[in-house]
C-alpha cells in the first residue's frame, strides 16, 4: 500500500519506537518565542540539562511587541521583563534570536518560512498551536506545550504516537473575491471545531494546487482550528520557487538535491486515509464568524443558523448578535489587518487593491499589522503604505499584536472587531472583546463601510491582486 | 512531577461545550516566566464580572460545588497550546478533568503536569453532570490503575482509555525527559545516519 505524505516524512524522523507505546521522532527545526519559553528554560537550568542541538533552534519576538514606538523601551513591565528574559536564554544558550527591531524580525510563523528556515519534508515544532502554518511547504508541523518544548530543548526529539491521517479535497475553480482564508473558514464551519482532532489534515485538489505559497500558509494555519495538530500541502513547483533563494534555504548544486527528494514526498495515488471529506470550490464563499469559535462561521450573505444547544446559546449572547439574523450592515468600529493567519505581503496587496481611491470610515479604528520586518519593508517599497495613508489606515509595526493582545493592542470591551485572525473566542482581542474573523478583503471592505458589506454584490467587478 | 494513582472526590460541573485554552488562561495573564500562581486566574474572565468581584452564578464560586474533579462539555481544551491552561487548572486544585472529548495539545500539556484527563462517553457524561449538578455531595472515584470512573452510591461506572506509556508516567511521577535522555546515543546514531 502507498504512503501519504504524512507517513513519508514522520517515517523518516523516526528515531525508536517504546514497546506498546509512543515513537521517538527526531525534530529538525525547532522555533521559540518570548511566551512559552522561559519555564522549558528554567527546567532544564533546574535540571542541569544542557540545550542539546542550539544550532537548530531559532528564536524571535512576538507576542508581546509594541506595534509603535519599537525603538523605544516597552513601558509595559512585565512584556520587557519577558522579552529580556528570551535575550538571556538565548544569549547563555547559543541560540540565534531575531529580537525586537532585528531586520529578521516578526511572528514566528512569518518570518521563519520568508527566511527559508522552513522547508519540505521537515519537521518543526514551535510552542505555539499555529505552528501547524509550515505544513504549507510539505512539512510535519505542529504546537506543542512548554513540557515539549524542554524535551526538545534537552533532546531534539519528542515522545509522540503517530496520529490518524485525514485528507481534504477541494475541486474546482473558486469564484473572484474568495481567498485563501475564504476556504479555511468555510471547511471548519462545515466540520466543526473537533473534526480534526487526533488527526494530522492533508489539503488536496485544484483550489490548493492552484493557490500561492501565502495562501497555503494562511490555510495550513487554521488546521488547528478543527482541531487537527497540523495540516500538509504537498510540495511543488510553487513550493521550490517560494524557498529558491531565500537566507538560509540550501543553494546550488544542495537545493537541486532537495528538490529531487522533495518530489518524492506527494502521497501515492494508492495510499488510503482514515477519513476523507470532498468539497467544490463553486459553493464556497466569502466568510464571516458570527460566534465565539472558528467553526461558527456562515456565507455574508447567510443568515445565522438557529440552534437550541446552551453553548450555542452563551455564544450568541456573548456576540449579542439574534439567531436568524444577518450580519450585513452591522456597524463596526474595529478592523484588524495582521496575525500569523494573514499578516503577509499577499494580504496587504488584496487589502490596498480594493483600498485605492478609497476612504476609511470615520467611525473605524483599522489597524494594519505586517507579520514580519520584512513584510513591513515590502509594504513600504510596494507603495501600498501610500496607499494607506492616503485612505486613513494605520500601519503600524510587526508583530502579533491585536491577535491576542498581548501588548497594548486591544479591542474595547463589547465593541466588535472584523479581523483577518484566527481566533473568536470569547475576550481573545481583549476583554470582552467581540471578534468576527474574515478574510483581508472582507475586512478592508469592512473598514471602507464602517459596517459589514456583502462584497459578493461586487464580486464579478473586483480587481484583486 | 505528582504521582497519580487513586482520586475520591466531589466533582464540579461545567456543562459547557468547546472551553478553549482561552477562557482557561486568558492571554494577559502568559507573562509570567515561571509556572507558579497561574490557579489564581484560572477562568478568569468567568469567574469575575467586569468590576472584578466575583460572579456567584459560575459554578466554581457556588458554593454547592467542591472538589478536585472538573467535568466540562465536549471538546475541552481547544484553541491555544498554552501550557499555562494545565499549570492554572492544577495550580486551583484540579487532579482530575471529565469530559466527552479532549483537544490533543491540551491532553498533552495535561499528562505532562500530572493532570488526568478522563474522556467518558457523551452518555456517562450527561448522567455525570446531571448527578453532580443535582446532588454536589456524590463522590466519584477515578482509579488510574484499573482505567475506571465510578459515581459512588450507585452503579454507574465506566472504563477509560489512556496511553499504557502515559499510564505507567502519571502513577510512577516520571516525565518524557528522563526517558528521551536515557536514548541519546540512539538519538545521535540517527543523526549520523541521515
Amino acid at each position: 500500500m502507498g504512503k501519504t505524505l504524512f507517513d513519508k516524512v514522520w517515517d523518516a524522523h523516526v528515531v525508536d519506537s517504546v514497546q506498546n507505546g509512543p515513537q521517538i521522532l527526531y525534530i529538525d527545526k525547532h522555533l521559540i518565542h518570548e511566551v512559552t519559553s522561559p519555564q522549558a528554560f528554567n527546567e532544564l537550568e533546574a535540571r542541569g540539562i544542557p540545550v542539546f542541538r542550539p544550532n537548530q533552534i531559532v528564536a524571535t519576538a512576538d507576542h508581546n511587541t509594541p506595534t509603535l514606538n519599537q525603538d523605544l523601551p516597552i513601558k509595559d513591565e512585565l512584556s520587557r521583563k519577558q522579552l529580556e528574559q528570551l535575550s538571556e536564554n538565548c544569549n547563555k544558550n547559543d541560540i540565534t534570536l531575531y529580537e525586537l527591531g532585528h531586520k529578521y524580525n516578526g511572528i514566528v510563523h512569518v518570518m521563519a518560512p520568508e527566511l527559508g528556515i522552513t522547508q519540505p519534508g521537515m519537521t518543526m515544532v514551535c510552542g505555539d498551536s499555529h505552528t501547524s502554518t509550515h505544513g504549507a511547504f510539505g512539512t510535519i508541523a505542529f504546537g506543542i506545550g512548554t513540557s515539549q518544548v524542554a524535551q526538545v530543548f534537552a533532546s531534539q526529539c519528542l515522545l509522540l504516537s503517530k496520529p490518524k491521517s485525514l485528507r481534504v479535497t477541494v475541486n474546482g475553480k473558486l469564484k473572484n473575491g474568495v481567498l485563501p482564508k475564504d476556504v479555511i473558514l468555510y471547511i471548519i464551519s462545515k466540520l466543526g471545531t473537533n473534526s480534526g482532532t487526533g488527526y494530522f489534515c492533508e489539503y488536496a485538489g485544484d483550489v490548493f494546487e492552484n493557490m500561492s505559497m501565502e495562501g497555503r500558509m494562511t490555510v495550513c494555519n487554521m488546521s488547528i482550528e478543527m482541531g487537527a495538530r497540523g495540516g500538509m500541502i504537498a510540495p511543488d513547483e510553487t513550493t521550490f520557487e517560494y524557498v529558491k533563494g531565500r537566507e538560509f534555504a540550501p543553494k546550488g548544486q544542495a537545493f537541486d538535491k532537495k528538490i529531487a527528494y522533495w518530489k518524492t514526498l506527494p502521497t501515492d495515488a494508492d495510499a488510503v486515509f482514515d477519513k476523507e471529506y470532498y468539497f467544490d470550490a463553486a459553493d464556497i464563499e466569502p466568510m464571516v464568524t458570527y460566534g465565539t469559535n472558528p467553526g461558527m462561521g456562515i456565507k455574508i450573505s447567510e443568515t445565522i443558523p438557529v440552534d437550541n444547544n446552551a453553548s450555542f446559546k452563551k455564544s450568541l449572547e456573548y456576540m449579542n448578535f439574534e439567531a436568524g439574523e444577518s450580519l450585513i450592515n452591522k456597524p463596526i468600529n474595529y478592523v484588524f489587518i495582521g496575525s500569523c493567519t494573514n499578516s503577509r505581503i499577499e494580504d496587504f496587496r488584496v487589502a490596498a487593491n480594493f483600498i485605492k481611491g478609497k476612504q476609511k470610515a470615520n467611525n473605524v479604528t483599522a489597524w494594519l499589522v505586517p507579520g514580519s520586518k520584512q513584510v513591513e519593508a515590502q509594504i513600504i517599497e510596494e507603495g501600498l503604505k501610500d496607499i494607506f495613508d492616503t485612505a486613513g489606515f494605520e500601519l503600524r509595526q510587526p508583530g502579533c499584536s491585536a491577535c491576542l493582545a498581548m501588548n497594548d493592542d486591544k479591542i474595547p470591551q463589547g465593541e466588535y472587531c472584523v479581523s483577518t485572525s484566527n481566533r473568536n473566542f470569547e475576550g481573545r482581542q481583549g476583554q470582552g472583546s467581540r471578534t468576527i474573523l474574515a478574510s483581508p478583503l472582507v475586512a478592508a471592505a469592512t473598514a471602507v463601510a464602517g459596517k459589514i458589506v456583502d462584497v459578493t454584490k461586487d464580486i464579478e467587478t473586483l480587481e484583486l491582486a | 512531577m505528582e504521582k497519580f494513582t487513586t482520586l475520591t472526590s466531589r466533582a464540579i460541573p461545567l456543562a459547557i461545550e468547546n472551553v478553549d485554552t482561552d477562557q482557561i488562561i486568558p492571554a494577559r495573564f502568559l507573562k509570567a516566566t515561571d509556572k507558579q500562581g497561574f490557579g489564581d486566574n484560572v477562568f478568569r474572565d468567568w469567574r469575575f464580572n467586569e468590576a472584578g468581584e466575583l460572579n456567584i452564578d459560575f459554578n466554581l464560586n457556588n458554593q454547592k460545588y467542591s472538589g478536585s474533579i472538573l467535568v466540562a462539555g465536549d471538546n475541552f481544551g481547544c484553541g491555544s497550546s498554552r501550557e499555562h491552561a494545565a499549570w492554572a487548572l492544577v495550580g486551583y486544585g484540579f487532579k482530575v478533568i471529565v469530559s466527552s472529548f479532549f483537544a490533543d495539545i491540551f491532553k498533552g500539556n495535561a499528562l505532562n503536569n500530572g493532570l488526568l484527563p478522563v474522556q467518558v462517553s457523551e452518555v456517562f457524561l450527561k448522567t455525570l453532570l446531571d448527578t453532580v449538578t443535582n446532588n454536589p455531595e456524590t463522590q466519584i472515584e477515578v482509579n488510574l490503575e484499573a482505567q475506571t470512573i465510578v459515581i459512588s452510591d450507585s452503579n454507574i461506572s465506566e472504563s477509560f482509555e489512556i496511553d499504557a506509556y502515559k499510564k505507567t508516567c502519571m502513577i510512577n511521577g516520571y516525565d518524557d525527559i528522563d526517558y528521551l535522555l536515557s536514548k541519546k546515543e540512539q538519538i545521535e546514531a540517527f543523526e549520523m545516519s541521515r
